[in-house]
């Protein structure tokens, strides 16, 4: 049920590489997260700030292993967001980096370290019953100030990651390399999927446009890595394809749909140096991964989102709630699946929810499918972007805008991942104020924004926001 | 404009700067709006800004303000 119970079998398997050239093996490893774990009660809450090292991952499975259920906190996570989640949720303990730079307001307990991470004990004396399915707490990528956190289950994770080994065909030699962040439900299933097999992981925090990343790859070795379409951007930019790394055997993607133009200079590369491009389909709400298009298709298939993963099934359902059985016909886009995850959690209190949704997840993409029973997403029923392989609700953006700058009126739309900010307000220095407090509040890129003026909002009669009428002001 | 002009410019829109924050301090990763999308963005600008293609090892050895201006003398940019 929980294989993090059951990896001890890989030994002296080495599990972690890091980029200052420390190595674990399993043993060593989960010896290490048992002994975090060993004076924590039992079922209760632990937000674990997540960096692509030694130390989270010990306790991310030291979490698993003895049923403590973290929350993965992005070291980065805006403070505000932080407190909020940290005030809702009530952690029993919390765990970090000596002197992160959101721990001081909390002044909790110190009550053990390992390495260059500290273990407090937080003030909150509640301990709200936890569901004993409730495996790990996960923010939805998106960043909009919500609270919101997927609930996901011991079943959950290990059927994902037994899925995903099997359709990548994972075994122990492989090296991932990391190139997204651990509290992101696509850089854990790499970490997850990986382990299960007894592969070790190349763990950094440096990115694609650090030399040192380039350093490890090659020395280590590294197999195989994962980005976000923005990666695969950078990746061109970066003349990737003239790179000499003969030991990267798989590359794949998720986290937003690529165009279909970098999907087919990718899986020509890959065929043409013997290598393969995995595109893939997910959200958090099913633990990770979905749908995959097998390698040998990506040229054959590109654009596509692929097939259902093993063990999983996708559907399309139109508008009277029917299965759509006709070809290239559009409907919104149903997974059904043992990885579907248990719900959400919005409070404390539901954190003792049973599953509400029975293996059976709306994911919210309206998609076709073609006669060989290959899907792919033509847009959104629900109002929102991914940005940099972020998600960030539409109808929530304008709201806090709207909170922020009671002075004016405003509209967010957008393409793929530009966020259009349609402002009722002339002056420069709001535009840029709204700008930069988008920017802060979601973490992103500015760049990702553009703040446009705009005399009226265009509104039908009952007050709603004709979005489409927006789209002749894009870029 | 200058070259130095416009390798300040270049600054300034790729990385969503004033031009007062414009200075040879600046460094990849200290700045908030410095960060992998930023500095694809930067890059950006400095080619149309000067008709230059970079090569991989500079667009990553491309870490500072001044690391930035002996890397573009290389394709014949003077600053």
């Amino acid at each position: 049920m929980n294989f993090y119970r059951d990896i001890d079998k890989y030994k002296d398997n080495i599990a972690v590489i890091t980029d200052r050239k420390e190595r674990l093996t399993y043993k060593e490893l989960l010896s290490d997260s048992d002994v975090l774990m060993n004076n924590l009660e039992k079922r209760t809450v632990l937000f674990l700030v997540c960096r692509n090292c030694i130390e989270s991952i010990c306790a991310y499975i030291g979490a698993l292993r003895n049923g403590i259920v973290p929350v993965m906190i992005n070291e980065e996570m805006n403070r505000e967001l932080f407190y909020n989640l940290y005030n809702i949720y009530k952690p029993a303990y919390l765990y970090g980096p000596e002197n992160w730079n959101n721990l001081e307001q909390s002044n909790p307990e110190r009550i053990g370290k390992y390495r260059e991470f500290v273990m407090y004990r937080t003030g909150f004396k509640e301990r709200h019953k936890l569901n004993d399915k409730l495996a790990l707490l996960l923010t939805t990528s998106g960043s909009t100030g919500s609270p919101k956190l997927v609930r996901q289950s011991y079943v959950n994770i290990v059927s994902n990651a037994r899925a995903i080994s099997e359709y990548l065909e994972l075994n122990e030699g492989e090296r991932p390399i990391t190139t997204l962040p651990m509290n992101y439900t696509y850089g854990l299933s790499i970490i997850n999927s990986h382990l299960l097999v007894g592969a070790a992981i190349l763990l950094t925090d440096y990115t694609l446009l650090n030399r040192e990343f380039w350093n490890f790859f090659k020395e280590e070795g590294a197999t195989s890595f994962g980005g976000v379409p923005y990666t695969y951007e950078i990746l061109k930019k970066l003349r990737f394809f003239r790179m000499e790394l003969p030991s990267l055997k798989t590359m794949t993607q998720a986290g937003g749909k690529l165009s279909p133009e970098l999907h087919k200079e990718f899986a020509r590369y890959a065929e043409e140096n013997n290598k393969r491009f995995v595109v893939m389909y997910g959200q958090t709400e099913a633990t990770a991964r979905m749908a995959y298009l097998p390698w040998n298709k990506s040229i054959e298939k590109c654009g596509s989102m692929g097939i259902a993963i093993p063990g999983g099934k996708l559907w399309l359902r139109d508008e009277e709630g029917n299965a759509v059985t006709e070809s290239d016909v559009i409907g919104e886009l149903i997974y059904e699946g043992e990885n579907v995850t248990l719900g959400y959690a919005e409070t404390a209190e539901d954190l003792e929810k049973d599953d509400e949704r029975g293996g059976v997840l709306e994911t919210g993409d309206m998609a076709k499918c073609d006669s060989d029973g290959y899907f792919y997403i033509v847009g959104r029923k629900k109002r929102f972007l991914k940005i940099f392989g972020n998600r960030v609700n539409l109808d929530e953006a304008e709201r806090m805008i709207k909170e922020e700058f009671t002075e004016l009126d405003c509209a967010c739309a957008g393409l793929d991942d530009k966020l259009y900010v349609f402002v009722t307000i002339q002056e420069d220095r709001t535009i840029q104020a709204v700008k930069r407090f988008l920017a802060q509040k979601t973490g992103l890129n500015p760049t990702a924004f553009s703040v446009k003026a705009i005399d009226k909002l265009p509104k039908n009669e009952a007050g709603k926001t004709l979005y489409k009428n927006l789209e002749m002001f894009y870029d | 404009m200058t070259n130095l002009e416009k390798y300040n410019k270049a600054f300034e829109t790729g990385l969503e700067l004033t031009e007062e924050m414009i200075n040879s301090e600046l460094e990849y990763q200290k700045i908030e709006s410095w960060d992998s999308v930023g500095h694809m963005s930067l890059i950006a600008e400095l080619e149309e800004a000067f008709g230059i293609m970079m090569d991989t090892d500079d667009i990553i050895d491309f870490s500072s303000y001044t690391k930035g201006m002996e890397i573009l003398k290389k394709y014949g940019v003077e600053l």
